[in-house]
């Protein structure tokens, strides 16, 4: 039986997002990138957002994180309205309550593992011994306390991911978005890493929202939002398989 | 985030070193041309610095500069010796003589004369003979360069013999003194002697040397010289400044350093700028992570600006100092004029303090309008 995409009990609600719609450009060249969406995600689970490329799903995460503006629509994350919010306020917002997984990584090039890790500290204007001592603690979680001064070009793709983990979780968000944490990973790794985010970001007081293509990281999610031409055309539960 | 800024500078050693050399090449470049510019306006006043002693020049109201003689009836001295203030007042002739040497070669050279009983005018580091010798008839006491550049190699000789205005000169005495605008030798004689060596002409004196007394003001002085006298009164800074700018103002010197002065600006602001804004839209992606990972506009400000400062201070301190090396250098080596006072070192941190504010703001603008959200574009 499918899943519902939104839920009953509003303080169960990690995000509500209610008929957002994403207009780019103007006039005969504007694009629809979301045409009306509407989804819940519970507190304490892991919800992944999949479907083919254009289908508007980056474009929701982004919403959902605050890096974003709908066009129309209302979005609440953590009981904050994002919609209402001012841009010196989103950015605090995003500061304190939001951690990011990129498809890229996008870790300084100049900084260590360590120091990546630390920089959502640093953000916060955490001191930096105290940041990179966090920063080192999350790491070894991790696995990777014999990496903490290599430079992200001394490490495997696997260990940059899981540095950009340590990154996305050392200021303990209550909202962790990942944008295909797996595709520039091989099986293995891929899988790690889902088990990471798994184990260690999904909690009782905390949402995680995946975007992502790879098909073998559909069974570490809790439901899937399918989405389709900018709209969620279908919402199961992990256990349930999807079309491919 | 300063932290951060600067091991994002000095991540990447290439893309660092091509900022820093852009800043460097126009601090070297505007330094260096200012300070030589600099050093040629000093040639210009070197003369009047040399003269020690007197506070007062006294000319012809139309001279220009110090090069400009408009020689003065004998008379001059006396009137200007009555005007109240003036403690004393002494002879000063100042003109180009040809010298005929024993080789039988004719030479250029500045002629000085100073007053027969005081000396008064007379250089200050002797580094042969003495002054006092000057009172020897034929006596003229000529400068180390000048010596040098008439007989090059030779160790100093007092005793030489050469003619000028088919009057015999002795040299009796060989100083050290500053380098002039035309780099010719420069004789220092007695007044009596000068009139004899120089052509023949109805009025001689150049200058009036004078002195106020000890509890008045020298330009109250020079104020009334000028009311009683009708001949242009002038304090030393006074004449030199109006010296300076008569060459700022006459000559294309100041047109022709300004524009490599210029130049150096903004071939530096060009590769400055444009290596720094390559260096920041390489870290765009980045500054973007930053920015949705909750950094504001104002810190990305901050951090471009401090990455833009660090690279003005380093650029700034090499380029001064490459100069500063170049000038040591060429005073020893060469006879480039080289000044560097703090005004060049002032004018260049500006044009530095621009460059890099130029270069920072035509890459912090790519930062401060990008959307956070181009981090999850793959």
């Amino acid at each position: 039986m499918p899943a519902s995409q939104l839920v009953h009990d509003p303080a169960a609600v990690a995000i509500r997002v209610r008929g957002v719609t994403k207009e780019f450009g103007s006039g005969e060249s504007a694009t629809w990138a979301l045409r009306g969406v509407d989804l819940d995600v519970p507190y304490g689970e892991l919800l992944m957002l999949v479907g083919p490329s254009g289908c508007g799903k980056t474009t929701l995460v982004s919403i959902v994180a605050g890096t974003l503006e709908p066009t129309a629509g209302d979005v609440n994350v953590m009981g904050h309205d994002l919609v209402a919010m001012s841009n010196g306020r989103k950015v605090r917002f995003r500061r304190d309550n939001v951690g990011f997984i990129f498809q890229s990584y996008n870790l300084l090039p100049s900084l260590t593992a360590v120091e990546n890790a630390a920089v959502p500290l640093l953000i916060a204007g955490w001191r930096r011994r105290h940041a990179l001592e966090a920063a080192a603690e999350v790491l070894e979680a991790l696995g990777l306390g014999d990496r903490l001064a290599n430079l992200p070009t001394e490490l495997s793709g696997g260990q940059q991911q899981r540095v950009a983990i340590a990154r996305a979780l050392v200021h303990e968000p209550r909202l962790l978005v990942c944008d295909e944490p797996t595709s520039a990973l091989d099986a293995e790794n891929g899988r790690i890493t889902m088990e990471l985010i798994q184990r260690i970001a999904v909690q009782p007081d905390r949402a995680v929202v995946v975007v992502t293509h790879d098909s073998r990281a559909y069974a570490f999610a809790d439901r899937i939002a399918a989405m389709e031409d900018g709209r969620i055309v279908s919402v199961t539960t992990g256990s349930e398989s999807l079309p491919a | 985030m300063f932290w951060i800024a600067w091991k994002m500078l000095i991540g990447n050693r290439g893309k660092y070193l091509g900022i820093v050399f852009g800043v460097v090449f126009a601090a070297l470049l505007i330094a260096q041309q200012s300070s030589i510019f600099c050093g040629l306006m000093s040639l210009t006043v070197s003369q009047i610095r040399d003269v020690q002693g007197p506070g007062i020049w006294v000319m012809d109201a139309h001279v220009q500069f110090v090069d400009d003689i408009k020689p003065l009836a004998d008379t001059e001295l006396f009137r200007v010796k009555s005007v109240p203030g003036v403690d004393w007042a002494v002879r000063f002739y100042k003109g180009i003589a040809r010298a005929r040497l024993e080789e039988g070669t004719y030479e250029q050279m500045i002629l000085l004369g100073l007053d027969d009983a005081t000396l008064v005018g007379a250089p200050a580091g002797i580094l042969m003979g003495s002054i006092a010798d000057l009172r020897k008839p034929d006596a003229v006491i000529i400068d180390d360069a000048g010596y040098t550049r008439i007989w090059p190699g030779e160790p100093f000789r007092l005793g030489r013999v050469f003619e000028m205005n088919d009057h015999r000169a002795v040299i009796v005495g060989i100083t050290k003194a500053s380098r002039t605008f035309q780099s010719f030798p420069i004789l220092y004689t007695r007044y009596s002697q000068a009139v004899r060596f120089a052509p023949p002409e109805r009025k001689v004196l150049s200058f009036i040397l004078a002195n106020p007394a000890a509890d008045l003001d020298p330009t109250e002085v020079c104020r009334r010289i000028e009311e009683r006298t009708g001949l242009q009164a002038l304090t030393r800074e006074q004449f030199l400044e109006k010296t300076i700018r008569y060459y700022l103002a006459k000559t294309g010197i100041p047109v022709n350093f300004g524009i490599t002065v210029l130049l150096g600006f903004f071939v530096g602001t060009a590769i400055a700028g444009q290596t720094f804004y390559l260096f920041t839209v390489e870290n765009i992606r980045q500054f973007g992570a930053l920015k949705a990972m909750g950094t504001s506009n104002w810190t990305i400000l901050a951090m471009v600006l401090s990455q833009a400062l660090n690279v003005g201070l380093v650029g700034y301190g090499v380029g001064v100092g490459l100069a500063a090396l170049f000038g040591w250098w060429s005073r020893s080596m060469t006879r480039l004029s080289f000044f560097m006072p703090w005004q060049v070192l002032a004018l260049t941190a500006a044009a530095v303090f621009v460059i890099v504010l130029v270069a920072s703001v035509l890459s912090v603008r790519k930062v401060l309008v990008l959307d956070p959200a181009v981090v999850f574009r793959g």
